[in-house]
């Protein structure tokens, strides 16, 4: 006799309604009544679909329960007991996949020394000091690199020139000449352009805002906090704190700059977690647009990563921000934790990650010397070298790197609601951790189940209040530049 | 669809495509019950894919004892999926590692017999 059992979904409770989050589709629905008691008896173990009809034949018409168990089984929330859904062939990007996202280093230098920096700290991949690597990007490997990325994007016509270093603004010359280099061959190509840079603040000056004002260059801004916590880790060689050179400057940017908005991007360390603190002086008292938050990239034996019950306190703070971010979507109003509005964009599409990231595919880095890496955490490392701005990318190199790192090759998430999603997490972080950037990083799991299940509810909160909300998400296409930290 | 509402892009797209593939083939499950096809029998597929049985007592499988010289370097089904499958698929009790007591991994990266089982292991003490 068969029986019915219940298949992978996450099932979440939001605004009094009952929802549903299918693995691995990602689709989102509503239950009624009926569906919510079908999936709720089914919770307690397998039954037949006589009996269970008959177990909730008091509650619900017979007829009913039958549509409600026909639909269950259509969307694949439910399925015969025993047969595993047929395993779905393992489904690759498209050999020619375009590059949307050119991530460019110019340098390696920096002027600060924040201690837990992944480019120069403790944990550091790329051999910046034996003269391996040029410090600077010449021009002339620059506009190599602007006409590698307009030759791998392809068919798009947009792309994404993401500025980053070392400190990106310690070459400026370069920028301002790959700039104009690109917007010229863009307009040659008929092809659109938009540039974005992440920087520490401390070289601003009017000039260079002005500069990225009338360029519309995105700007992201790497600060920690409050003084105490910026001077914390990001701090000049001499081991002086950052924080007054750069409040100032980044307060005439925020004032001359209005063509993009603006963001902050915090680095969470297990000394500076205080996420209501950070955000509350980024925004209010020195006016970013967005922030959004990211724990540090370490090994686990530093003193500044941030252990278990730091995640959990982390997910504590970030989800009372995130009350704050849905009371604001609720009627319509901008709230800059942008790290809710990214995860509630990627929900509402429905995305399902066979990658956690474009790394190496839509997105590359691309070091001082041309070398073209997975992503710009990795530019410079031999070991993660797709191949050079001049010779292009290796195709074999990209195909084995992209059949090794598949979610479908991921046996640590197999089981996970969360999969769709996170997809193993950041290769960057799994290599730091683990020395593997193929394995999942089981050290976060807890932490991405509880923040997907909080984004969930509050996408279940605004679907049921204001669906209003999500208009913003419905066009076809959307150009906007990816952040970069 | 009456008792599911869908909410986000992903969900339209699921409602759109069985709406577009009519009465979807879950349906015929139950007379496909009675088909018996070892022990493998998934939902049915669209078009309907091969019914492939997979154990011992329903298949001749060359190659799934000794290769052709006698011995098991060549077999073109590996042991270790032989052990895997009689293990997990079969009704009949095969020679497996104790997982108990000191293989107790043995499956560990093996979620999916059909993708992983290249991932399990000889055990030798």
């Amino acid at each position: 006799m068969s029986q019915l059992a219940l298949r992978e979904f996450h099932r979440f409770e939001s605004a009094g309604r009952e929802f549903v989050y299918l693995v691995p589709s990602a689709a989102v629905f509503m239950l009624d009544g009926p569906a919510a008691a079908v999936l709720g008896e089914l919770g307690s173990g397998p039954v037949a679909e006589g009996e269970l009809i008959g177990r909730l034949a008091d509650r619900f018409p017979a007829d009913e329960l039958a549509d409600t168990i026909a639909e269950l089984r259509r969307v694949r929330a439910i399925g015969e007991n025993g047969v595993s859904p047929r395993a779905q062939p393992k489904q690759m990007p498209p050999a020619d996949f375009p590059l949307s996202t050119m991530v460019l280093n110019v340098t390696n230098q920096c002027n600060l020394s924040c201690t837990y920096c992944y480019e120069y700290g403790e944990d550091k991949i790329v051999d910046t000091e034996n003269g391996k690597k040029p410090k600077f990007m010449s021009e002339e490997t620059a506009r190599e690199s602007v006409d590698f990325m307009f030759r791998q994007a392809g068919a798009n016509r947009y792309v994404h020139l993401t500025f980053f270093g070392g400190e990106t603004l310690l070459n400026f010359p370069v920028l301002k000449s790959t700039l104009a280099y690109a917007v010229r061959r863009a307009a040659e190509l008929g092809k659109q352009v938009d540039f974005s840079l992440t920087t520490n603040a401390t070289l601003l000056r009017p000039e260079i805002i002005e500069w990225l004002a009338d360029n519309k260059i995105g700007v992201t801004i790497s600060i920690d906090g409050p003084k105490e916590m910026q001077d914390q880790f990001r701090v000049f060689k001499s081991g002086v704190g950052s924080y007054d050179i750069i409040a100032p400057k980044i307060r005439e940017l925020l004032k001359q700059h209005r063509s993009r908005p603006i963001g902050a991007r915090v680095t969470l360390t297990s000394q500076t977690l205080d996420v209501h603190r950070i955000y509350r002086h980024l925004t209010e008292d020195i006016g970013f647009h967005e922030v959004g938050f990211a724990p540090v990239t370490t090994s686990a034996v530093r003193g500044h990563a941030i252990g278990d019950g730091g995640f959990d306190r982390m997910l504590a703070q970030f989800r009372s921000l995130a009350g704050e971010f849905l009371e604001h979507a609720l009627v319509n109003k901008h709230h800059g934790f942008s790290n809710v509005r990214e995860t509630l964009e990627e929900i509402h599409k429905g995305m399902s990650k066979a990658y956690p990231c474009g790394a190496g595919l839509g997105l590359m880095g691309v070091s001082t010397d041309g070398d073209v890496a997975l992503c710009h955490r990795f530019a410079g490392s031999d070991d993660h070298k797709l191949g050079t701005v001049r010779t292009g990318v290796d195709k074999l190199v990209q195909i084995g790197f992209l059949e090794k790192h598949h979610i479908d090759d991921k046996t640590d998430c197999r089981q996970c609601w969360a999969r769709p999603l996170c997809s193993g997490g950041c290769y960057h972080e799994a290599h730091t951790r683990y020395g593997d950037t193929a394995q999942a990083n089981l050290h976060y799991c807890e932490w991405i189940r509880g923040w997907t299940d909080t984004c969930l509810q509050i996408y279940g909160e605004l679907a049921a209040r204001n669906p209003g909300y999500f208009a913003q998400w419905n066009e076809e296409m959307n150009h906007e530049a990816p952040h970069v930290n | 669809m009456k008792h599911l509402t869908s909410i986000n892009s992903k969900a339209l797209r699921v409602e759109r495509t069985i709406a577009g593939a009519g009465e979807p083939p879950a349906t015929n499950t139950a007379a496909r019950v009675d088909d018996v096809v070892a022990l493998q029998q998934g939902p049915p597929q669209q078009p309907q894919a091969p019914h492939i049985p997979l154990g011992c007592t329903m298949i001749f499988s060359p190659g799934w004892e000794t290769d052709s010289s006698g011995g098991t370097a060549g077999l073109c089904t590996p042991v270790e999926r032989d052990l895997y499958d009689c293990h997990n698929g079969c009704f009949w009790p095969a020679q497996v590692p104790d997982q108990l007591n000191h293989a107790p991994d043995w499956t560990a990266k093996c979620a999916a017999a059909q993708k992983d089982w290249r991932k399990i292991d000889l055990v030798f003490p």
